[in-house]
């Protein structure tokens, strides 16, 4: 999931429907890609449980998970990799002062 | 930087090697946890001075604000130096202090030596779901356009903070 964030792109689209729901027309009108790439990325997203959708008439309207486990995880899963970078950084860092 | 993930439905996995022996390895993880902790998970009203772990079951993991204020958001459950740690986890989905312990859950750390010189860190945070009470509320709230969750703006907080 932390990987499903890590594109700019699905991370924008993922914050635009954090704030509200929106459909595929509506996330491209907001952001500087085509249709079919926001498609593409909200396949992703829905497929690790961070966005969900729902018909509405002609067209689909997607929406930020409210899954608290979801969300848990995302959020963790950010937390640890970054957590484990700046260790890596550090340790390495360290190991190289004391050679 | 690559850190390897992967994830059950109430556990994440990660683990990272580094080019470290195995002592420095465990080490740096315990003493040194507030060099590397994101600075954006602060739980006080103030700025950190410091982050300390104290080595020894029965320990707390705790950050001591600019201002002498302290926050206990971990307790030391294991202390095998240099092969094993393992923390709770005393923080909500909120990311508060979570003060009930059967709601918290645990991070188990592992050193395992590649070669003198290489160290595999195996982190697993594991029992996420002791978590969930209290969001079946919080789901109920979420029907309307306008319900979204505390915890989804915090998130999107996070997100803004560290991009």
């Amino acid at each position: 999931m932390w990987t499903a964030l890590g594109d700019p792109t699905r991370k924008a689209i993922f914050e635009l429907l954090l704030e509200r729901p929106r459909a595929v027309v509506e996330l491209a009108g907001e952001l500087p890609v085509s249709r079919p790439a926001v498609s593409q990325h909200l396949r992703v997203l829905k497929d690790v449980g961070l966005v969900m959708d729902q018909p509405n008439g002609t067209r689909r309207i997607y929406r930020a998970h409210p899954d608290g486990l979801a969300t848990l995880r995302t959020d963790l899963e950010r937390y640890w990799g970054k957590t484990l970078a700046n260790y890596k950084a550090v340790v390495e860092q360290a190991t190289e002062e004391s050679e | 930087m690559s850190t390897n993930t992967q994830m059950t439905a109430t556990t994440i996995r990660s683990s990272i090697v580094v080019d470290a022996p195995i002592d420095r390895a465990f080490r740096v993880f315990t003493e040194d946890f507030g060099a590397f902790k994101p600075a954006s998970h602060n739980l006080l009203a103030v700025e950190i001075a410091e982050t300390v772990f104290e080595p020894h079951v029965g320990g707390y993991l705790y950050d001591r604000g600019v201002d002498g204020s302290e926050c206990r958001w971990a307790r030391v459950l294991a202390y095998e130096p240099p092969d094993r740690v393992v923390i709770s986890w005393d923080i909500s989905p909120y990311w508060q202090l979570e003060t009930d312990p059967e709601k918290t859950s645990e991070v188990e750390v592992r050193f395992v030596a590649e070669t003198d010189k290489r160290t595999r860190v195996e982190l697993e945070h594991r029992h996420l779901d002791r978590h969930g009470e209290g969001w079946q509320g919080l789901r109920e709230g979420v029907g309307g356009e306008e319900g979204w969750p505390l915890y989804l703006r915090r998130y999107a907080d996070v997100i803004a903070k560290e991009s």
